[in-house]
């Protein structure tokens, strides 16, 4: 009986009541009839899909500043890597100078840029977060919805001439929704993809066991992200970091600079995002400009949260079951409620109820202060 | 003879979980009478006090043993507006004062005169219109009674502090039926002009036949002004005097009398080799600016293998110079470790000059409470001095085999009671915490170990084990020993000096076996040669 209760304990109650919401909902779409290779080739999907935003808000919480709301930040560094990435590409004549190698290297380059860019704004971020100490949360809630107002701007003023990127009428501005199928779109993910792209050698990658999809690269780069992070946090400046973020004063008197720790996890922190949104992108087969990304960092939030995490303290045990319960929801309650209610926005509307609950329900479960 | 009393509180009793704070205290104050209670830091002034004004704090932890009797009367005071009824009435160090109101309104609050109009006629009280003639008139009685001059419509944000006080005092006479106050060590913070002035004060007010308790360190203060005096020592009771019937060195014996037991074997003494000429840490006009603990030029010098002690009352500055010399605040003036001029301003200097510290806020500066007793102890060594490291690619990756052996040793070593190294520290007990952030001082290897209140807040074996390992370091690896305690019996069992730290300065530099009354005269601030 002990026991039980340390297991339930452990597992806590929001997870258990999502986590049977969860099956429940699976085993409902079994019984309504829904084929379930589709069902767990998306579910595994989405959960990869997101999987590295969530796992970006690890490095916000463990050095100090709370569940980073403003990973729009990095997500906008992110796409403007991809966007600038695709234009060069389609400039430099990529498609016909390098064949399929051309997808790689203007994933990598869209990587490459993406991180850059966020390793300053993130920097940038941190200094500003480390003036508003106390209400870091509410400021990056802003901070994230200022910057995707201002990119906004900037994607209307570009003049690209990649014809997949800019509107096709006018020629200025780019598009709310770009393809990605002629450059990086799938090639870690879609068998389909994979097998008419790449070379034969390469087909390992995405393929189909039974009617499941399993995208292997994808869960590659997922498992290498999530081993970069497990890995920084046993180093000697992640040890210095996580420490920053539970005890300042600990970390002060050990003569560790508090801020720049803090400052380190911010731009950390973005930078995943902006690798989270490319992989996003590359699983999606699309771009999403505008205001595409408002709301990713809430959902990244929510995630992180049902996974166990607190505001003080992140694990990626919390990122993986966070985000599989998240996105295990969405889509499986999209076709059942569908099934069940016939009212057209519904299963949206669950999305936000779940997705805003959960945060509401974490928020209220932190300590002010220092514990 | 039955009546003689205003107050009498008899066999008081309190403990706070299992641990006895005060042990049968007797306690009389006769009418119009300034009586003194005296004790050190933890002697039980508070919380007989807490206990006259029924405070929650009591209550909610089991009440208390014994009676208290108001003009002989026996009374239950079990919430503070009891107390307040019964004509008791208190002047906080702190002042509970709201700056934006003026004299009259802090005065008044709470009891302000009103006059009914129809409009609280139909609502109630609450929207009566006050009488700002009256109150006034109130307010001006009483600064008249305490002989303040000031203006009862003066704002309170802005005036110096004594004012601040007086008004606070004006306050407790205002209050109809006050037969008894008590005076919180209110000249702590007052200027010698303003503490004169209180005094003075305190005397008219028991002209009116108001009783004062006073509560004080400062032993000069109560042979001004007491009349009589009760000296707690530990929660027991020690003595009540008449102020003409004694003096100063007295009281000071019997404030701190106690037997000191040498935890240190004084034949080991001899094997150690102390010079002046080898100073291993050297403060200059020393000066740190921790609030409530600020140090005001300090000179000392601590030579090498020396177990050091620096001793005195709360808020006098003794914890603000380890504080100090870790960069946790602000400092200026010189600190010269083993002849090196430390620059402070940068952040972990004194870490890497093999200066380590034991906090004395365990649970706020000492741990990271959420962590396991493995990252507690390995910490600093690994971010100061790189150990417990692998380098893998260029990445500093921690070493989780070394640093599980090493906390393994240190647990065997210290005597952690734990369920292994990766329990989390702050689900250990007081007494496991404070070893595990010996072993993280330990484990920076360190010349110089400062250890602030090391024994606070944890249980007598724990702390002879900690008190025995300190010796032992100093003299098996010739650690020097900079020890900051509020219980002089501690520094007494195992310094080799002792300085009294009195206002951010060292008052005096005394060696352990030195008299009772000595120490007591030197915590309360006092020169003998005053005396003499």
């Amino acid at each position: 009986m002990k026991k039980i209760k340390t297991i339930f304990d452990n597992i806590g109650l929001p997870r258990l009541i999502i986590g049977l919401f969860f099956v429940g909902l699976v085993i409902t779409s079994l019984v309504l009839g829904f084929d379930a290779g589709p069902l767990f080739s998306d579910v595994l999907r989405r959960w990869l899909m997101y999987g590295i935003l969530v796992l970006a808000m690890i490095p916000g919480v463990q050095s100090g500043i709370g569940l980073n709301f403003g990973i729009s930040l990095g997500i906008s560094a992110g796409l403007l890597g991809a966007v600038l990435s695709m234009e060069i590409s389609y400039l430099g004549n990529w498609a016909e100078k390098f064949g399929a190698g051309s997808a790689w290297l203007t994933l990598l380059l869209a990587l490459t840029i993406g991180i850059v860019l966020a390793g300053i704004v993130g920097t940038l971020y941190g200094l500003l977060l480390n003036r508003v100490k106390g209400s870091e949360m509410t400021v990056s809630t802003y901070v994230g919805f200022s910057v995707i107002a201002f990119m906004n701007i900037v994607w209307l003023s570009f003049t690209f001439k990649n014809g997949e990127l800019s509107w096709p009428l006018q020629g200025k501005g780019l598009r709310n929704t770009a393809s990605l199928a002629g450059s990086f779109g799938g090639i870690l993910s879609n068998p389909d993809v994979v097998k008419n792209t790449q070379p034969a050698w390469l087909h390992w990658l995405a393929f189909r066991v039974g009617g499941v999809t399993i995208p292997l690269g994808l869960i590659l780069v997922f498992a290498l992200c999530c081993f970069i992070v497990w890995l920084f946090f046993r180093s000697k400046l992640g040890i210095a970091m996580s420490a920053a973020g539970e005890n300042q004063l600990f970390t002060r008197s050990s003569g560790i600079n508090v801020d720049r720790k803090r400052i380190q996890g911010t731009a950390f922190s973005t930078i995943l995002g902006a690798v989270g949104i490319i992989m996003y992108a590359q699983t999606y087969g699309f771009l999403q400009l505008y205001n595409a990304p408002l709301m990713m960092g809430f959902a990244a939030v929510a995630s992180i949260l049902i996974g166990g995490a607190s505001v003080m303290r992140a694990k990626i045990s919390h990122v993986l079951i966070g985000a599989l319960l998240f996105q295990g929801i969405l889509v499986t309650a999209l076709p059942v409620v569908n099934e069940v209610i016939e009212i057209g926005t519904l299963p949206e509307v669950l999305r936000i109820i779940i997705s805003n609950g959960i945060i509401l329900y974490a928020l209220s479960k932190t300590k002010g202060g220092n514990q | 003879m039955e009546n003689q009393y205003l107050l009498s509180m008899n066999n008081i009793s309190k403990q706070y979980s299992g641990n006895r704070v005060l042990k049968n205290v007797n306690l009389q104050v006769k009418p119009g009478e300034i009586h003194a209670l005296v004790g050190e830091n933890g002697a039980g002034k508070s919380t007989l006090m807490n206990i006259l004004f029924g405070m929650p704090v009591i209550f909610s932890t089991g009440g208390f043993d014994g009676n208290i009797q108001i003009d002989g009367q026996d009374i239950n005071i079990d919430s503070p507006n009891k107390a307040m009824a019964a004509g008791i009435g208190m002047v906080h160090q702190e002042f509970m004062l709201i700056p934006e109101f003026n004299v009259t309104e802090n005065i008044k609050i709470g009891r302000e005169i009103g006059e009914t109009t129809a409009l609280s006629k139909v609502f109630g009280d609450l929207l009566e219109v006050m009488n700002w003639k009256k109150m006034s008139a109130d307010a001006r009685a009483a600064l008249d009674n305490i002989g303040m001059d000031i203006e009862e419509y003066a704002k309170v944000a802005g005036m110096p502090i004594g004012y601040k006080q007086f008004v606070e005092i004006a306050r407790e006479i205002d209050k109809t039926g006050i037969k008894l106050l008590v005076f919180d060590e209110p000249t702590a913070v007052l200027t010698e002009g303003e503490a004169e002035r209180l005094l003075e004060i305190m005397r008219l007010i028991t002209q009116k036949g108001i009783s004062i308790i006073f509560i004080t360190h400062r032993l000069a203060e109560i042979m001004t002004v007491a009349d009589s005096m009760t000296i707690l020592r530990d929660g027991e009771f020690v003595a009540r005097k008449e102020v003409k019937e004694t003096n100063l060195i007295e009281i000071a014996q019997l404030m701190i009398g106690r037997k000191v037991e040498k935890l240190v074997d004084d034949n080991h003494m001899g094997e150690r080799d102390l010079s002046d000429e080898r100073i291993a840490l050297e403060l200059r006009d020393y000066y740190v600016e921790m609030p409530g603990e600020r140090v005001r030029g300090m000179n000392i010098k601590v030579r090498e293998g020396e177990i050091f002690g620096f001793g005195g009352l709360a808020g006098q500055g003794k914890i603000g110079i380890a504080n100090g010399i870790m960069g946790l605040y602000d400092t200026s003036g010189e600190v010269i470790v083993h002849g090196k001029n430390l620059d402070l301003t940068k952040l972990g200097e004194a870490l890497r000059n093999k200066i380590a510290f034991v906090s004395e806020d365990r649970r706020g500066v000492g741990l990271l409470l959420g962590e396991s007793i493995e990252r507690n102890i390995i910490f600093s060594a690994m971010q100061v001095n790189e150990e417990f490291l692998n380098n893998i690619f260029g990445l500093k990756i921690l070493d989780k085999a070394k640093a599980e052996k090493h906390t393994r040793d240190m647990i065997k070593l210290l005597d952690i009671r734990c369920t292994g190294p990766n329990q989390a520290s702050g689900s250990l007990s007081g007494g496991n915490q404070q070893k595990v952030c010996l072993a993280r001082a330990l484990t920076m290897n360190p010349k110089i170990l400062i250890v602030s209140e090391p024994t606070r807040g944890i249980d007598i074996g724990a702390k002879k084990l900690v008190l025995e390992y300190l010796a032992k370091i100093n003299r098996e690896q010739g650690t020097t020993i900079i020890m900051i305690s509020s219980e002089l019996v501690e520094l007494r069992s195992l310094c080799d000096r002792i300085a009294i730290v009195s206002e951010g300065k060292v008052f005096s530099i005394m060696t352990p076996d030195a008299p009772d009354a000595a120490y007591g005269l030197a915590m309360a601030g006092v020169r003998e040669e005053v005396l003499a």
